[in-house]
């Protein structure tokens, strides 16, 4: 399936839709404390980063959470249920329209951007993180999965920890 | 009564002479703040600047503070480093607004003053006016109007600068032992790998203090005993220079130590969990020395942590009385291949804002600093270990917490 770049054929908007709805799923499932199915939304090969836009361009690797596997997502999940001590908060994201750069051999790589408020348990509650996804998922099978989700947070700065992803 | 009179000066005063009680005051108190600002971080203090790595070529610059002064960091033509204040002579205008840049020359946006690498005043527009009218007054010379300098330091790859004229050279302020810590981790050139900073709502000598809490990290960090990274049953040390102010511990892997006694305090952190990928812990004995953990601390505002392959300085930037950033600069070296990249950066998630063992200390602060909302007359006490800040060969203990306010009580004269 490879529709062209900027046609408005059926293809392409109903792959559009589909990647909207992924990440709606995927916001959904971290906002309701659903995260034991959070790994599930990538493929086992997958890969997953958290990042800033200018450490990003200036080609820079590291990244505040770098997941090279799925094993490591659940791990990240397991250390936060049962490990890491932090006070209980929840996060509520807005995602945008996604944007389809192009899609080759069944994968499309896509973009989107975020907002996530963070709300404390005492209700204080702060946009703690903006920026946007910048995604390679496969289309080829159902449900579409993430073969690597880069979050290129706009600044730098994070009040004082990050624990739930985003 | 004048202020100096009043003792206000002084700082606040400490409940006695002993290292082990720390008046709540200090976290809280606003004119403590100004009182450091002053006789710390523009005292006879060594601040972190930046790494040699940032300010390669001739005309770059970094923008930086040190405590909340700005300060300007530049490679000169000639090669030197050299640091000054980011402040115009003219009429105080930021003269750097950006965090680094490249230029031949500094120039101040707001009238064009002119300074060259080493802050000194080159240019004054209209400074003979125009078609004989205006223009500065005779006695006007510009030597007289140099930006103020700092004294800057290097030391393996890091760049330390000081306001102070009397504070002893670098290696000699940091003593031999922390001279060698920082060697045996930065023993080749080092090379930015990523970055990340985190807004702490605290006062920024609770994380000071926290680095060099040996005490705390294996109870608040459930996944270092879980993971025996760094148990404190495992053979390590703390070592602290002379001022008490500078120091490191050190853990070393050696999974046969079990400690009976440690497991019987039943600690909550001691759980069963298992992670599907080890490779974030997974290291290599890169020093050759089974050295897992090295945690180094420069007075006042630097960290340099060795952790498996996980290598960063973090430079901690006070920002208010109860607010202060951390900036996490993750290294590695030229000679790093692939593999060993990506060991570092896997690793990288046990430190950093979303760091596995490094995060609590981004809460732990803010928590302190609530619950000594106007409910701060009392004091912390810091007995672990005695009553002393000199080198142990043991890590429950609070030891180098002690020295950190032994050299601070000297600076502020407490």
């Amino acid at each position: 399936m490879t529709p062209e770049k900027g046609g408005r054929g059926m293809d392409e908007a109903a792959l559009l839709l589909a990647i909207g709805d992924l990440n709606a799923a995927y916001a959904d499932c971290i906002d309701d404390d659903r995260l034991e199915e959070w790994p599930d939304f990538f493929v086992e090969n997958c890969r997953y980063l958290i990042t800033d836009r200018a450490s990003h361009e200036a080609g820079l690797r590291h990244g505040i959470i770098y997941a090279a596997s799925k094993g490591m997502l659940t791990d990240r999940v397991m250390a936060m249920r049962g490990a890491n001590i932090f006070e209980p908060h929840r996060y509520r994201h807005l995602v945008g329209p996604a944007r389809i750069d192009r899609v080759m051999d069944g994968v499309a790589e896509a973009r989107t951007n975020f907002f996530a408020v963070r709300i404390m348990h005492n209700g204080d509650s702060q946009l703690f993180a903006t920026g946007r996804y910048l995604d390679r998922i496969d289309v080829a099978q159902t449900p579409f999965r993430f073969i690597e989700r880069l979050v290129i947070l706009d600044s730098q700065k994070i009040d004082t920890l990050l624990v739930l992803p985003l | 009564m004048s202020l100096q009179d009043s003792g206000v000066d002084r700082g606040l005063s400490f409940p006695s002479n002993a290292l082990s009680e720390v008046p709540f005051r200090v976290y809280t108190d606003p004119e403590q703040y100004r009182i450091e600002q002053e006789r710390i971080f523009k005292g006879p203090t060594w601040s972190y600047l930046c790494l040699v790595a940032e300010i390669p070529e001739p005309g770059d610059w970094v923008a930086t503070t040190v405590g909340e002064v700005a300060v300007i960091v530049a490679r000169g033509p000639d090669g030197a480093i050299n640091a000054f204040v980011n402040r115009c002579a003219h009429r105080g205008n930021l003269l750097c607004l950006t965090e680094k840049g490249h230029n031949k020359e500094i120039t101040c946006i707001y009238h064009g003053w002119t300074y060259d690498l080493a802050g000194k005043l080159t240019g004054v527009a209209f400074e003979r006016g125009i078609k004989r009218q205006g223009g500065m007054p005779p006695e006007f010379r510009k030597d007289d109007h140099h930006l103020q300098r700092l004294r800057v330091a290097e030391l393996s790859g890091l760049v330390f600068g000081t306001f102070s004229d009397e504070v002893e050279d670098l290696e000699t302020y940091l003593g031999p032992l922390v001279v060698g810590g920082v060697r045996r981790v930065l023993n080749r050139p080092a090379k930015i790998i990523g970055r990340s900073t985190q807004i702490l709502p605290n006062n920024w000598k609770l994380y000071a203090e926290n680095v060099k809490d040996t005490y705390h990290a294996s109870i608040l960090h459930a996944f270092l005993t879980t993971f025996r990274i760094n148990r404190l049953s495992q053979p390590g040390s703390i070592n602290i220079d002379d001022s008490g102010g500078n120091h490191f511990s050190q853990a070393k892997m050696d999974y046969a130590a079990e400690d009976a006694e440690y497991k019987a305090a039943q600690l909550r952190s001691d759980t069963d969990l298992k992670l599907a990928d080890n490779s974030i812990i997974d290291p290599i004995d890169e020093y050759g020395d089974q050295v897992s953990v090295q945690i180094l601390t420069v007075f006042p505002n630097m960290v340099l942590q060795q952790i498996r392959n996980t290598i960063a300085v973090r430079v901690l930037r006070p920002r208010g009385v109860d607010r202060s950033e951390l900036e996490w600069v993750h290294l590695g070296f030229a000679d790093d291949d692939e593999a060993m990249t990506e060991r570092r950066l896997r690793h990288g998630n046990l430190v950093g804002p979303a760091g596995y063992i490094a995060l609590e200390d981004g809460c732990v602060g803010g928590f302190v600093q609530r619950a000594l909302q106007y409910n701060d007359d009392d004091s912390g006490i810091v007995m672990m270990g005695g009553h002393d800040a000199e080198s142990q060969t043991f890590r429950a203990s609070e030891a180098a917490i002690r020295g950190f306010w032994k050299k601070y009580r000297a600076l502020t004269g407490a």
